[in-house]
């Protein structure tokens, strides 16, 4: 599984007074932490609380990568701020994310082209998110052909279904399932698929145990990567068991040990 | 209509391993072999890098070989008592690219050698061959781990490759080529799981997992062959999905296994009706070699020169590059 660490957000009260404070240590601790923890990428987001949301990017994306080579991934939904982001990154980034939908696609399929950069597209548009199977699909469609013939490989390419919190929509985590499947069918190689994970345990006394049993099943269903909480051992270690599995990593008797390497 | 490409492509592969160290690097080679570093299945480079060339190694023993079939024993007795002679003619005459030193003389039950004798045995070998060297234990762990310390430091700056370590038994020779800048053969019996946690193990000890090259054990022609080739490009495949701790190399002991099948060495008196030995003994070693190339073998570990000979044509028509990208 593709892990992209989640910590790194404005919405955290510690990154939210680094970025006040310009004070780097909290950011790059996080940054050393993750990745020693088996962060993928680390996302980088500046929250609601900066004015200058664009200088607050380049910060936050400064900091990090003077504490770590682990590429990032750029969260904000504004163009702007996403381009300040890439400029900033000495690496190719991950950009997170954008809608699918056709105006939004044309300034950021082309932005990750050119960045050599790779790209989080939701399954929602200007109809908001979908709660059935079908329009899930059909907006990853449009996105997997548009990034097609703009030349961006679905390889590049990840498509978040959009998990509700299970205390507000009982029924989804079965549509995800089904949907994961089904888009994981509309390329060759499929694109991959990314879940925001943490948001299906929103406001819910269990939290950790639906997020590591509910992770199980998306990648059972096909789920590749995920935004996530790395430093839930208890997480991290059911990953790499379901990979175990799946057959998609070999087995050995220190399996974890090997992947925690 | 234009058909749609059907390629797979990866973004892992096998790690690079190099074998050997020039002067200029601390040794005494005249050149170094790297192996490995394919980003494909084997020889499909209209998928992608298929890495470096396989190579061939030729067993030199130190000890005169005591049940070497006729065939086999023909191309070598000249030399055979001595392992420095022995060597040259491996790679003066049949064309070897290096040599592996099969210490069988200090194993317990056959000459019983002492680490001395072993470290006098790859010394001449190192002074009369310019190849990298292989140096493969007897299989006796006790008396291993005795030999391979000396053998070892006698051969410290050559960036050798020495083998093996087990799950039973990875201490001492993981520390020793840690101790002497040696790579590490890593042995598992036919087990994809267990050739999987050895590597585990030897890194834990720190051991860098890119001086690694895997020995997953190999089955001859009629002796489980099939099922060496399926390990084998399971690993293959699970290095390149970006499994790390499957990434080395690989190592095929061709040699030995095929010259133990009966169809190899059963004497011509014996078996009138199955063609001379001096054919079907180097044909089995061929096929054997053969296969496992195509199973993604790295380094093959071969006796017969004729069968070197064979492999090493194999080797080159896979190596040219294919007609349709």
């Amino acid at each position: 599984m593709i892990a992209i660490g989640e910590r790194i957000n404005g919405m955290y009260e510690d990154v939210k007074k680094a970025i006040a404070e310009k004070d780097p240590r909290p950011v790059q601790d996080l940054a050393r932490r993750q990745r020693d923890a088996g962060a993928d990428f680390l996302d980088i987001n500046v929250g609601t609380a900066a004015a200058d949301r664009e200088a607050a990017m380049r910060w936050l994306v400064e900091t990090a990568q003077e504490a770590v080579d682990t590429p990032l991934s750029i969260d904000s939904t504004n163009f702007d701020v996403v381009k300040a982001g890439i400029g900033a990154a000495k690496n190719p980034v991950l950009i997170n994310s954008t809608k699918g939908e056709p105006a939004l696609l044309e300034k950021f399929v082309p932005l990750a082209v050119e960045n050599n950069a790779q790209l989080v597209a939701l399954t929602m548009d200007s109809r908001g998110v979908p709660a059935d199977v079908n329009t899930r699909v059909e907006i990853a469609a449009t996105v997997v052909t548009f990034a097609q013939e703009a030349g961006l490989d679905p390889s590049r390419l990840y498509i978040d279904p959009i998990i509700l919190p299970i205390n507000v929509a009982q029924d989804q985590p079965q549509r995800i399932f089904e949907a994961i499947q089904q888009i994981r069918m509309l390329s060759d190689p499929a694109p991959h698929i990314i879940l925001g994970l943490s948001n299906v345990s929103q406001s819910t006394k269990e939290r950790p145990l639906l997020n590591r049993t509910f992770l199980v099943m998306a990648l059972a269903a096909g789920l590749d990567a995920a935004i996530v909480d790395v430093f839930d051992k208890d997480l991290m270690d059911a990953a790499i068991t379901a990979e175990i599995i799946l057959n998609k990593s070999i087995y050995s008797d220190d399996f974890l040990r090997a992947a925690r390497k | 209509m234009e058909l749609p490409g059907l390629e797979e492509r990866s973004t892992s592969g096998v790690n690079v391993v190099t074998i050997g160290a020039t002067k200029e690097e601390g040794g005494t080679r005249e050149k170094v072999i790297k192996v490995g570093g394919a980003r494909t299945l084997p020889f499909l480079d209209f998928e992608g890098v298929v890495g470096h060339r396989p190579v061939v190694a030729m067993d030199v023993l130190d000890m005169v070989p005591e049940d070497w079939p006729e065939a086999l024993a023909a191309a070598h007795r000249d030399v055979w008592d001595d392992p420095g002679k022995w060597a040259k003619k491996c790679v003066q005459e049949y064309g070897a690219d290096l040599i592996c030193v099969k210490l069988d003389g200090t194993h317990p039950d056959k000459a019983d050698k002492s680490p001395e004798e072993a470290v006098d045995a790859v010394t001449k070998v190192k002074e009369a061959v310019a190849v990298p060297l292989i140096v493969w234990c007897s299989g006796d762990d006790e008396k291993d781990n005795k030999v391979i310390p000396k053998v070892s430091q006698a051969l410290a700056g050559e960036n050798c490759l020495l083998g093996a370590a087990s799950e039973d038994n990875y201490k001492t020779i993981t520390a020793v080529c840690i101790a002497d800048n040696h790579n590490l053969i890593a042995l598992s019996p036919l087990d994809i799981n267990i050739a999987k946690q050895v590597n585990i193990l030897v890194t834990d000890m720190d051991f860098p997992l890119e001086r690694i090259v895997m020995f997953p054990t190999t089955g001859a022609l009629g002796y489980g062959l099939e099922y060496a080739y399926s390990i084998q490009e399971r690993s293959r495949l699970a290095a390149l999905a970006g499994d790390k701790m499957m990434q080395p190399p690989i190592i095929c002991d061709a040699g030995y296994e095929s010259w133990r099948a009966k169809e190899a060495k059963t004497p011509d008196a014996d078996a009138p009706g199955w063609g001379p030995q001096a054919d079907r003994g180097p044909m089995w070693e061929t096929i054997t070699a053969v296969t496992l190339l195509q199973a993604g073998a790295d380094i093959l570990r071969m006796r017969h020169p004729r069968a070197v000979q064979e492999a090493k044509k194999v080797i080159d028509e896979l190596f040219t590059p294919s007609q349709n990208p």
